[in-house]
């Protein structure tokens, strides 16, 4: 099941990059599909083992439905934090307050933690340094506003937390 | 009319990739840099891809470009991860207005590994 879903979005992310349709002239190019069906098959029996444990996320609907609506979400924090930056960045005393602070989830998966972190990073002043097993991560927040741990991840964690908990677990 | 939306998105996003560059010239130190590296190159360069997309239609190089924002947006991050992780465990200390370093207690007890 798991090999059958990688190979499918493998085969996907090829057709895409090479996009075997023609427009102008309405054909499929049978080439490069052959090829991506080669090419996909061999990478899943070479690498099947080497994904995340429960990659049959992939292909459940409802979960791509709520990636979809986790875009727009994560684009208008992802342009905030730019501006925040980019405002701490021109600022001629630059008013930044790094540090380090530590932060809980209760996302359990690995899959679902990657994510969270990945979003944490593009998000406004943070950046995660390091993620344990069981759920803790360390941020580092360019311009620190509480330093306890839960203020911290109610300021920084919770946002995502229940977007993810649906497209992931 | 495309073109100039395409264009205007183009133009923002080198804004920001500028602005990336200057935090990377202007702040104390490598995590600070980082989030400045990060942030604004990321979004500066989706916004780049994305104007491209727009400015050539739904082909076979918007579509590229649609799928190279994707693994920008997987990639940028994690890269990032893995340098300020890589940095803090060979030693590289966080510069002078740092006002908390939760991390530094995780260090002693299982060691630099």
């Amino acid at each position: 099941m798991r090999k059958i879903s990688m190979f499918v979005v493998l085969y996907v992310v090829w057709c895409l990059l090479v996009f075997p349709y023609d427009r102008t002239t309405g054909q499929w190019d049978t080439q490069s599909l052959l090829v991506g069906l080669v090419a996909a098959l061999v990478v899943v029996v070479l690498f099947g083992n080497a994904l995340p444990d429960r990659s049959c996320f992939l292909l459940a609907p409802r979960r791509w439905f709520w990636a979809l609506v986790y875009i727009p979400f994560f684009a208008y924090y992802c342009l905030k934090a730019n501006l925040e930056v980019a405002y701490l960045v021109l600022h001629p005393d630059m008013p930044i307050r790094p540090g380090i602070v530590k932060v809980r989830t209760s996302l359990r998966t690995r899959v679902a933690i990657t994510a969270l972190a990945n979003s944490i990073t593009l998000t406004p002043g943070t950046l995660t340094v390091d993620a344990d097993e069981d759920g803790t991560l360390y941020v580092h927040w360019i311009d620190v506003k509480f330093a306890e741990d839960d203020e911290a991840t109610r300021e920084i964690v919770s946002r995502f937390e229940g977007h993810l908990r649906r497209i992931f677990e | 009319m495309n073109e100039y939306i395409g264009v205007a998105i183009v133009i923002v996003g080198l804004a920001f990739d500028v602005f990336g560059c200057v935090g990377l010239v202007r702040l104390p130190d490598i995590y600070t840099r980082l989030q400045a590296a990060t942030k604004c190159v990321t979004l500066g360069t989706c916004m780049i891809l994305i104007g491209i997309a727009i400015l050539t239609g739904l082909n076979a190089t918007g579509v590229k470009a649609l799928v190279c924002m994707a693994f920008v947006l997987i990639t940028s991050p994690t890269a990032a991860h893995a340098i300020a992780r890589g940095a803090y465990k060979f030693g590289v200390k966080l510069e002078e207005p740092t006002v908390v370093d939760r991390y530094a207690e995780t260090q002693t007890d299982e060691g630099r590994s």
